[in-house]
């Protein structure tokens, strides 16, 4: 089977800082992936060569088997979407409009059925009238989910499953809605979608993914399923922190803050 | 009621803050008609006053005609007023146009082709024609005044909306702060260059030049109204290609491109429109500010930010602005005339401080 995203001896060299080394990862449609690791580990950065912002110094970048390079704009956006940290709009565009965005050039007759399920889906109906540069951080990080889920389901109505990339997406989210998110990501991959997300709550990413890739001062410090990843050796090497995943019984491991302690 | 439903909260119903967006149609019809009406006053209004009910006849639309003012009435109006009405229409849609365009480059409402020196920029290359080249191509001095002024003013409004681009963006986003001061830095440079060749000008350049770096549409013609015609032409065949770019733009330069779009194609067009639009209205009328700020401002309040319809709305907005202004400007000192650049500026600089301490939080302080 094709991978739906692949990444091979992928480096990224910016000056003298070398910000990634020989990273291999390929990811199935249908998975979720996280990757997690310290600030500054290079996860961002992964994440942006992924969605095709960036162009890594080596290595190669293949998009359901072909070069991420050789996808156009709107090609790329039919079968990827991107939910970045981070949008400040400085015009006052509703909830519904910033939603709307994501569906392209899809008339607006057509594209509403759309729109309306989503905003639904994301609990944004009673909010689709409102300006975003109004809302909560948090309102508006999901305003923005709505828009990366609308764009994804345009795009895979037309070309099958795609791939979505999340750069953080729960940082300005409540509990609940940081649940709802992982859930909803978790649903898109049971039909096909390959759902790649950077999560700093190793909890969170150890109830979402399929796969937790592990990111260390550049290079891959573990791949594999959470129970395999989470480790207490991981945490003290790569997070500086002593703990105990094992403190509730269970398939997945627990990391207690109250259980830590910085090495 | 199941345990889920207590747990979720119920949902809270915002009232405030609510917009609902007025039909496109609507929006349209209204805007003609402001323009239509604006226009017609227009006509009526000026040192030979032709009251409404000779001005159908004196249109041909109909109605008897007085033929003891007729004659008189019919060339007032062709051959000055409505060539004047044209041309202060075209200037109004260019520089609101533009102005509304740069907003979305650069993602801030304050962005405006005058303020920030790109029309200085075409100001300085125009200016620079008449005095420099002036005496090189003396023996064809009409052809320079149609064909080498806008070309000049054009790639000095564009030299400087890519410098100021170069300047004040870095990693797809664009600093406020540094995007103003960069463009008054930038103004203030081309302003020298101006002053430096008004102090190198001969008595008639001096004139040609100051007159019309005021900003006034005296001296109108159906020639220049011609000229005009083929850059608003452009820009309304160019409109719908980048309205939902710049939409998407708003978000980022990175969210663009995730979104579909081809940034950096979308920059150029928008770069090359915005100096075309600018170089062409500073041709013809000198500098003109704020109009690009006003218009599109007031639009983005009552229509909401979609450039699909702010665009052609601000295009017809602002023409019917620029006629007002003008006409205002003609009857304000009658039998002189202020120039209209005067009277957009005394508007204009108090509105733009109003929108700068509103939009506070995006300067950052």
């Amino acid at each position: 089977m094709t991978a739906a995203i692949e990444v091979a001896s992928v480096g990224m060299r910016i000056k003298r800082a070398t910000l990634l080394d020989g990273i291999n990862l390929s990811v199935r449609p249908g998975e979720t992936v996280a990757i997690v690791g310290p600030n500054g580990a290079g996860k961002s950065t992964l994440l942006r060569i992924l969605s095709g912002d960036m162009t890594p110094s080596t290595g190669s970048v293949l998009l359901q088997g072909a070069p991420l390079k050789s996808y156009s704009a709107d090609r790329l956006a039919a079968r990827r979407a991107v939910l970045s940290q981070h949008v400040n709009i400085s015009f006052p565009f509703t909830v519904e409009e910033v939603v709307r965005m994501g569906a392209g050039e899809m008339a607006r007759a057509k594209a509403q059925p759309l729109v309306d399920a989503t905003l639904g889906e994301i609990g944004l109906n009673a909010f689709r009238d409102r300006e975003l540069p109004t809302l909560s951080g948090g309102e508006q990080q999901r305003a923005h989910f709505a828009r990366v889920l609308l764009q994804l389901a345009v795009g895979e109505a037309k070309h099958g499953p795609g791939v979505l990339l999340l750069d953080e997406p729960t940082s300005s989210l409540d509990l609940r809605y940081q649940i709802n998110l992982v859930e909803i990501g978790k649903r898109r991959a049971t039909t096909g979608t390959a759902v790649i997300a950077i999560l700093h709550d190793l909890n969170l990413a150890a109830r979402f993914a399929d796969r937790v890739v592990v990111l260390h001062r550049g290079r891959l410090a573990a791949t594999g399923t959470p129970r395999e990843t989470i480790t207490n050796v991981m945490l003290r090497d790569v997070f500086e922190v002593e703990t105990n995943v094992d403190l509730i019984a269970g398939p997945l491991p627990h990391v207690l803050p109250q259980a830590m302690q910085a090495v | 009621m199941s345990a889920a439903d207590a747990a979720a909260p119920a949902p809270v119903t915002p009232s405030a803050n609510r917009r609902r967006r007025p039909r496109a149609v609507v929006v349209a019809v209204v805007l003609l008609v402001l323009l239509l009406a604006v226009s017609l006053l227009a006509a009526t209004i000026g040192a030979a006053g032709i009251p409404f009910h000779r001005l159908l006849p004196a249109l041909g639309l109909g109605g008897t005609a007085d033929p003891a003012t007729f004659a008189r009435d019919q060339l007032v109006l062709w051959s000055i007023r409505i060539p004047r009405i044209a041309i202060a229409a075209m200037i109004g849609a260019l520089l609101a146009m533009s102005g509304a365009i740069m907003q979305g480059l650069f993602r801030n409402p304050l962005a405006d082709p005058a303020l920030v020196g790109v029309a200085s920029g075409g100001a300085f290359a125009a200016a620079f024609t008449i005095v420099i080249l002036d005496n090189a191509i003396a023996p064809n001095a009409a052809a320079k005044a149609f064909e080498l002024l806008p070309l000049a003013a054009f790639f000095g409004s564009l030299v400087t909306t890519l410098l100021l681009y170069r300047i004040a963006s870095r990693e797809g986003r664009t600093s406020v702060a540094i995007f103003l001061l960069s463009g008054l830095a930038i103004a203030a440079l081309a302003n020298a260059g101006i002053g430096l060749l008004i102090f190198m000008a001969d008595d008639r350049q001096l004139r040609d030049i100051t007159f019309w770096l005021l900003g006034s549409l005296g001296g109108a013609t159906w020639s220049k109204a011609g000229l005009l015609v083929p850059f608003v032409a452009g820009a309304a065949v160019a409109m719908p290609f980048i309205a939902r770019g710049l939409d998407v733009l708003v978000l980022g330069e990175s969210e663009a491109f995730h979104t579909g779009i081809n940034v950096e194609r979308l920059k150029i067009i928008c770069i090359v429109l915005v100096s075309a639009m600018t170089g062409a209205a500073v041709a013809i009328c000198g500098v003109i500010g704020f109009v690009g700020i006003v218009v599109p401002h007031l639009l983005r309040l009552a229509i909401g930010p979609g450039h699909r319809l702010l665009l052609p709305a601000s295009a017809l907005f602002g023409a019917a602005l620029m006629v007002f202004a003008d006409t205002f400007a003609r009857v304000l000192a009658a039998p002189a005339e202020i120039p209209v650049g005067i009277l957009t500026a005394t508007i204009g600089a108090p509105f733009f401080l109003y929108v700068l301490l509103r939009q506070r939080a995006l300067v950052g302080s």
